[in-house]
């Protein structure tokens, strides 16, 4: 080992940390994983892809309860498809690193909680929105048309779902030490979620009972805004429900998301 | 100066059988410049402690002052000031050396350039620098252990807090690694508090050594006076020491065997 000399005066007054500059940090590390793993990008992006080339043209024709195209109602429950299992899955890393010890040598530093967790959840908004691109990109080629402030409308809504599952995710996983124990717990979430809040085909078709119970869905609320938005409806009550759900739901996700990590493996 | 003043340290935990004391009121003073040994049996509050000083964990009693800042009232503080090493290394293993360290550098609010001109004067003095493009992944598991405290290091903390630093080491890398923690201390005054299942290592490093038993401190002094003091016989070890403090085979009990596989 060298004997030079390891300059470790004490500083007298160490910077403090700040919110905007630690999220960008954590972010950048993350993005910078993500980056690095191609397959992460490109097979996350398949199943919502399988669904729009094999499932799509079945409803070609067929009334869904709309005035626009069969695309204009599948795409945006495959765009939230694409986030809700995408992001739900996330927190397998976090198990993964909290058994490297990762996450705990982060809490030792003075990162806020908050960073932590928002640089995480930001790098799964953009990698799951990048997906949306790709996959609205390949509906286009099959034959949707929807206007562009809807799609990016669109866009929005799976960014916001994407911070709030994948934060709910992460506190989720912080308390659980085996990723086989953690699949089986987002499968019992998700394929409900996917079933009851309209994804693929719209609840309106639903009987009553299951349009009703689907109401207590808060993603029923974000397709129904999304599908309005492909139609060009931006200022319907649909969308506004929407959008304050899902803004709600951000803000409720991200809060104990925060505490689970302030907590994390006390 | 103190480092570290606890006053009553305590912490409850609540369970379904009823509350369990893991720490039970600890009074402890470390001064600066000191190697503190803090030994126990499995399930003696060793961990614990060291979860409440590093601000990992919540404290349910007593007070605390961590290099001259309260525990409780600004941790944030508290972790700008420290340095940790845990037993599990902390470093992803897709990673280059390079830039975990940079990016740890970063966590304290260093520019990119000076986290940069940081982490390759560690990686220099920590005889790193061959392998600063290499995967963490793929480095020896006392190559790791020296990342792993290059890491602690990069914002030059007073006080580091290494956590079972050599367990799973082989014993030219625990060597080092003993060497490392001396120069730290006699050439730059860094206050380490140490916890360790080796005996021979808190004898070689520690200038004392605090014995937790259930929760409390049972013992602590030098290593020579421990040995003088509970030893039964003139050549006594710190493990006959141990014995007779806590009741405990210590060896027998919680001392992992060192591999070369393993950090």
């Amino acid at each position: 080992m060298s004997a030079a000399v390891i300059p470790l005066a004490p500083q007298a007054d160490p910077p403090r940390s700040s919110l905007t500059a630690d999220t960008a940090l954590i972010f950048s590390r993350y993005a910078r994983q993500t980056l690095r793993s191609r397959y992460q990008m490109v097979f996350g992006v398949l199943q919502p892809l399988l669904y729009l080339v094999f499932f799509g043209p079945l409803l070609t024709g067929i009334h869904l309860g709309s005035t626009g195209s069969s695309w204009q109602v599948l795409v945006p429950g495959l765009l939230l498809q694409l986030s809700l299992f995408g992001s739900a899955f996330t927190g397998f890393s976090i198990i993964i690193e909290k058994n490297h010890g990762i996450v705990e040598r982060m809490r030792v530093t003075p990162v806020s909680r908050l960073a932590l967790l928002l640089g995480r959840v930001l790098r799964d908004a953009c990698l799951f929105v990048t997906q949306g691109v790709l996959l609205v990109l390949a509906a286009l080629a099959m034959g949707l048309h929807a206007p562009l402030p809807g799609v990016l409308i669109g866009f929005a809504f799976v960014g916001l779902l994407t911070l709030s599952l994948a934060s709910l995710s992460y506190a989720v996983a912080l308390n659980v030490d085996r990723p086989q124990e953690y699949g089986p717990l987002v499968n019992a979430f998700t394929m409900p979620s996917m079933l009851l809040s309209g994804l693929m085909l719209p609840m309106t078709l639903a009987p009553g009972w299951l349009n009703a119970l689907s109401h207590l869905v808060p993603f029923r609320y974000l397709v129904d805004a999304m599908r309005d938005a492909y139609l060009g409806h931006y200022a319907t009550p649909a969308v506004l429900e929407g959008a304050a759900v899902a803004l709600a739901l951000a803000a409720l996700s991200l809060t104990i998301g925060t505490r689970v990590f302030r907590k994390a493996g006390a | 100066m103190a480092l570290i003043e606890t006053s009553g340290l305590t912490r409850t935990f609540r369970t379904k059988r009823g509350p369990v004391h893991a720490v039970r009121g600890i009074d402890l003073t470390v001064p600066a410049g000191e190697i503190l040994g803090f030994l126990g049996p499995n399930g003696a509050g060793k961990t614990t402690t060291l979860r409440m000083l590093t601000t990992l964990l919540p404290p349910t009693g007593g007070t605390a002052r961590v290099v001259g800042c309260d525990l409780a009232a600004d941790p944030g503080a508290v972790r700008r000031r420290i340095g940790y090493v845990a037993q599990s290394s902390g470093v992803d293993p897709h990673t280059s050396v390079l830039e975990e360290l940079v990016t740890q550098a970063r966590l304290y609010r260093l520019s990119k350039a000076d986290a940069l001109a940081r982490a390759e004067e560690l990686l220099h003095d920590l005889d790193l620098t061959e392998l600063a493009e290499r995967r963490t992944g793929a480095l020896s598991g006392g190559q790791r252990r020296r990342l792993d405290i290059a890491m602690a290091l990069t914002h030059r903390p007073a006080l580091l807090f290494l956590d079972e630093p050599t367990t799973g080491l082989d014993p030219r890398s625990r060597a080092e690694l003993w060497q490392l923690v001396r120069r730290l201390r006699d050439e730059h005054g860094t206050t380490v508090f140490l916890t360790t299942h080796y005996l021979d290592e808190a004898d070689a490093l520690a200038d004392r050594i605090v014995v937790v038993d259930r929760g409390v401190i049972s013992a602590e002094g030098t290593p020579t006076a421990l040995k003088a003091r509970y030893g039964s016989s003139a050549g006594a070890t710190l493990q006959d020491a141990f014995l007779a403090i806590t009741g405990h085979d210590f060896t027998a009990e919680t001392v992992p065997r060192p591999t070369r596989s393993r950090v």
